[in-house]
């Protein structure tokens, strides 16, 4: 038998840097078995699995801390506004923001962006102004922009990228110019799975002193971000995509800018008197919060953001780069499989065609071996376009996905080869 | 047979194979355009009719091998019959393809010939869409004067 000090010895000795199959035990539907078959959920770039904490942390507060916030003088009401509030701490330290002021609780990266655009687009965007986009954004940093352009006359341009999907940023320099005003890009392309020198794109806008936004919607999951040292007057993130509840997400903004945007929508919470004269704005961050916010699923984010960073995003980014390496060779492998996006500076995330098989089929046939991708254009009818296609299937990584999940997706990719003879 | 290898039997492979009538029809009386945008499959529907009677139809375009295979048989079925009769296969062939597999009612796949064989769809709610598209276009073509476009997210048919 071995004595307690040896068994630790061992233990350290031989525990791998990253216990994928201890993480894999915070997440109840990841046991589940998909038509007979154990499953393989691959579409974490659509929406990522909650660990059991989120799952709790919502049961706990309708159980037993349910109230409206900031309204109350009633023990229930004082719990859930502190852990309301105590949530907006935890994405401002998750983001590394200067001040909670500049975290407002929103449905997700959709109407963060539409706010952005509603306040400070329609306030300060005008006749034959432009606008920059990427030409690898999703359809929700696109259509709003492109509503304020109708409205206002201002141009969109956007940003070209070459044939592995990285951003020319010669070309993007060419386009900054005196109508530039506004500026907003994704950080990571959910389709494509680039990360973007956003850094520098950012750099060279404030140089002309103009504002950027960044979508931060695969991001948030897959590195550590820093709003700080982006330098960012802008980000947006959805909850739902780093481990938290659905309709919940948050925007940062830069104090400065907030300050001086119309609100978003009127109501209660965002105002701090009201006559029918006149109404006076509530402050930061409320002038943004009309109405009676989703407080169960902020405090789920916060601690999907808890679990998170629990894990570490250093270890997070190490792990995840094994990943796709590994999975970017077993794919390369198959006869027939092109990758779609093969940027140098990716993150987990592998769109592909298959031969002549469409992405639709390929996605049935490995639905039925129980692993779950997403096919067609993934919100990003731009990408299909630019690379000449209909659709692409996409497998997309969570920390908690393993080696021998991407041998399933092999396995299932040869499947498919089998059925159509492709 | 299982779900998966009746869904992809060899006819509906053939088809998307070898598509029969994939052709565009010049000056043709009628056409429409048929889409799913949710994932991108987009056919062109060529119609000639003399009266009532389908005198010829082609499609050209581009999907998964359900939406393509449907179409192709569908173009096969339809060629040389009346709208109304064309509209009645479409009744018959929306009903196979939606039909709960749950209850034990079999299909009547007999009187829809080769038809027949996109009777496993039904097994795949996702994949309804995809083989009713081309019908839903048809359906549109029939309905309309000269070019129409029909969308599956127009009232969110199936
Ligand atoms: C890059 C990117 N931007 C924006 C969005 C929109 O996020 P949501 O649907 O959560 O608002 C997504 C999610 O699909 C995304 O991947």
């Amino acid at each position: 038998m071995k004595t307690q000090s040896q068994s630790a010895v061992t233990e350290i000795e031989t525990a791998p840097s990253f216990d994928v199959q201890r993480i894999r035990e915070d997440f109840p539907i990841l046991k589940q078995k998909v038509h007979g078959k154990p499953l393989v959920y691959l579409d974490n770039a659509a929406t990522s699995q909650k660990p059991q904490a989120v799952i709790d942390t919502l049961t706990r507060y309708y159980v037993g801390q349910n109230a409206n916030i900031h309204r109350g003088v009633h023990y229930l009401s004082e719990i859930a506004t502190y852990e309301y509030e105590k949530a907006r701490g935890k994405v401002k330290l998750f983001l590394n923001a200067a001040d909670s002021r500049e975290i407002i609780f929103v449905r997700g990266t959709t109407e963060g962006i539409n706010l952005v655009k509603d306040t400070y687009g329609r306030k300060f965007i005008g006749k034959d102004d432009e606008i920059i986009i990427s030409a690898m954004e999703h359809h929700s940093n696109i259509v709003p922009w492109q509503l304020l352009c109708e409205e206002k006359g201002a141009k969109l341009r956007v940003i070209p990228m070459n044939d592995r999907g990285e951003l020319l940023l010669d070309e993007y320099e060419k386009l900054l110019n005196d109508r530039t005003k506004f500026i907003s890009v994704v950080y990571v392309s959910n389709s494509l799975g680039t990360i973007n020198p956003i850094k520098k794109i950012i750099q060279r806008a404030h140089e002309r002193g103009i504002p950027v936004l960044v979508d931060g919607a695969q991001a948030a999951s897959h590195l550590k971000v820093d709003v700080h040292d982006l330098d960012c007057d802008f980000f947006v993130f959805s909850g739902h995509k780093v481990f938290g509840p659905t309709g919940i997400g948050a925007l940062y903004g830069k104090t400065k800018y907030l300050e001086q945007m119309p609100p978003y929508q009127g109501g209660g919470d965002m105002i701090s008197s009201v006559t029918f004269e006149k109404t006076t704005y509530n402050v930061l961050p409320y002038k943004f919060e009309a109405g009676t916010p989703n407080i169960a699923d902020v405090i789920g984010m916060g601690t999907g953001i808890d679990y998170v960073t629990g894990v570490g995003f250093e270890a997070i980014t190490a792990y995840e780069k094994e990943l796709l390496k590994y999975a970017t060779e077993a794919l390369s492998n198959i006869e027939g499989v092109r990758i779609i996006g093969t940027a140098k500076e990716k993150a987990g995330v592998i769109s592909f065609v298959f031969g002549t098989v469409h992405a639709h089929d390929v996605g049935t046939i490995l639905d039925q071996e129980g692993i779950a991708v997403r096919t067609g254009h993934h919100c990003t009818q731009p990408v299909m376009q630019r690379f000449g296609i209909p659709a692409t299937a996409r497998a997309s990584f969570a920390f908690y996905n393993t080696i021998g999940e991407v041998d399933a997706l092999a396995r299932g990719l040869r499947k498919v080869k089998e059925i159509f003879g492709a | 047979m299982s779900g998966l290898n009746e869904l992809y039997q060899e006819l509906i492979l053939d088809h998307n194979r070898n598509p029969r009538n994939f052709k565009k029809i010049e000056n043709a009386d009628k056409l429409v355009e048929g889409y799913n945008p949710l994932c991108g499959d987009h056919y062109t529907i060529y119609l000639n009719m003399d009266g009532d009677l389908i005198k010829d139809i082609g499609f050209q375009g581009a999907g998964c091998a359900i939406s393509k295979a449907s179409a192709s048989m569908m173009t096969t079925a339809v060629k040389g019959v009346t709208k109304k009769e064309a509209e009645e296969l479409f009744t018959k062939f929306h009903a196979l393809v939606t039909r709960d597999v749950h209850d034990n009612n079999e299909a009547n796949i007999e009187e829809l010939g080769c038809l027949g064989a996109l009777a496993g769809v039904a097994e795949f709610p996702a994949r309804i869409k995809c083989a009713s598209l081309a019908w839903h276009a048809l359906h549109g073509a029939l309905n309309s004067e000269g070019k129409a476009v029909v969308s599956t997210e127009d009232s969110k048919k199936d």
